[in-house]
């Protein structure tokens, strides 16, 4: 699906620079140069992520454009890519999936009440979903995140916000002990290939913390969170 | 002219007859770490007609189903209501991360209800109150939120206590609850339908307060996604 849309890009302006070709050589007066070809506009997007946890930095934000596949399904095992992102916060392997046409990472940590834009174009013309995963890094592996938004019809200026939950990658126990935890909150352990917890794509059921009673917890009160935990905003703007 | 309205009117009156009987292809997924969903009752009912209100007290067959699984109290009510019923989609108890699919023939009902107890939890419980079924075909989906019935204390103590009016929880379906406990609190101060303020539980499985564990029973809402297909 993927290499066919982006054979059908390549085409395009080589079918267009054949036609210029055959212009220039139709002409009368072949001093004239041929018009430089026009280069096709990407469909560009502006993708809005805030963290609105009180404690809970997320990840750089994986943003994605795609025409199949998704970064997780719930209820499904969670794939390592994901695994590797919600468990250290590292999304690169996410942005290497195979199904990714277009990729793009944030350049930062979000901060709780701040927001990051992540730019992202494409050529392609067809169907077109993108897709969004971060990590709460004071957490074993919870992320936030959509999955699959159909952009197809977006027009330029038209956006879509979504209030986004928690999920919980159930690839790591979520034992808040400490070396756990890579956020500063702990410093600890980030992707660990074992899986030690129920091994689907949950809801999450939120931190516990050491001030609620989970006596082993390196997490204190402030790290508690409840739905929604992001607001992702796409905005088409060319 | 009179015949010609008359025949309009007749295949206008067929078109919203077929348009309200509606067959409905529904799937409820469990979305929780470690709740488990005793059977489901799933019904299509008329306006007049409602398993629970949020804000009023439980009746006595919400009870039943809220402090123990038990279904049957709602499907006579329901069935005394003339409603379009389906009991036990599940087939027994519906884990974390599973999903059930049945077909619901709701006839001429507009509304849908449903709810099942959630494990381990006093009177916790998930529903869906009189959602209008639409009429136009197509997918749907409800995020469902947890409810306490607000008829037990919640103590947080598995000790089998599953009948209406006896403390404790019935059971931690997943073998993953503990022992011992002393019991979170003995009252219940809000004594109508509220939203579940969720397990408090504690890391220990052979004493504490609670028989809950802190780090598998808590939940975040919603508790369930139901996708509905109007057919």
């Amino acid at each position: 699906m993927t290499i066919f849309s982006r054979k059908s890009n390549l085409l395009k302006p080589s079918l267009f620079s054949l036609f210029a070709l055959t212009l220039a050589a139709c002409s009368d007066d072949n001093d004239t140069p041929a018009p430089p070809p026009v280069q096709p506009i990407p469909k560009t997007f502006q993708v809005v992520v805030t963290n609105i946890t009180h404690n809970q930095p997320f990840s750089p934000a994986a943003v994605a454009l795609h025409q199949s596949g998704s970064f997780w399904q719930l209820n499904q095992a969670a794939s390592e890519a994901l695994e590797t992102m919600a468990e250290g916060g590292d999304n690169s392997a996410m942005l290497a999936e195979s199904f990714v046409m277009e990729g793009a990472s944030g350049g930062e940590i979000i901060m709780p009440g701040a927001e990051d834009v992540v730019p992202i174009q494409t050529l392609e013309t067809g169907e077109l979903y993108l897709s969004v995963a971060t990590m709460l890094v004071n957490t074993n592996d919870a992320f936030t995140g959509i999955s699959s938004v159909d952009v197809t019809n977006m027009a330029v200026g038209d956006s879509l916000t979504f209030r986004v939950t928690a999920y919980d990658a159930g690839t790591e126990g979520n034992s808040e002990a400490q070396g756990t935890i890579p956020g500063p909150a702990d410093g600890g352990e980030g992707f660990n290939s074992t899986r030690d917890d129920r091994d689907f794509v949950h809801r999450h059921p939120g931190v516990v913390s050491l001030d609620d009673g989970l006596t082993t917890s390196v997490l204190n009160q402030s790290h508690r969170f409840d739905n929604p935990v992001s607001t992702v905003r796409i905005l088409r703007t060319r | 002219m009179k015949f010609n309205k008359l025949a309009v009117a007749a295949s206008l009156a067929a078109f919203s007859f077929s348009s309200q009987a509606a067959q409905l292809d529904i799937t409820i997924s469990n979305l929780t770490h470690g709740i488990h969903f005793t059977p489901f009752v799933v019904a299509g009912h008329d306006d007049s007609t409602h398993i629970f209100q949020v804000g009023q007290a439980a009746t006595p067959e919400l009870q039943a189903m809220a402090e123990g699984g038990d279904i049957s109290g709602l499907v006579n009510m329901l069935t005394t209501a003339n409603a379009e019923i389906v009991e036990n989609p599940a087939g027994g108890l519906l884990a974390p991360g599973a999903s059930t699919n049945f077909m619901l023939d709701t006839g001429s009902m507009g509304y849908l209800s449903l709810s099942s107890m959630l494990l381990p939890t006093n009177d916790g419980f998930a529903g869906v109150d009189a959602w209008q079924i639409p009429s136009e075909p197509g997918v749907y989906w409800i995020n469902v939120n947890a409810y306490d019935a607000g008829t037990e204390a919640n103590d947080e103590i598995i000790n089998g206590g599953g009948a209406p009016g006896a403390a404790g929880i019935p059971v931690a379906p997943g073998g993953d609850g503990g022992t011992n406990a002393t019991g979170v609190t003995t009252e219940e101060t809000n004594q109508t339908v509220h939203i579940h303020r969720g397990n408090l539980g504690d890391d220990d499985a052979t004493a504490g307060k609670s028989d809950v564990d802190s780090r598998i029973h808590r939940w975040l809402n919603p508790v369930l996604r139901i996708r509905v297909e109007v057919l």
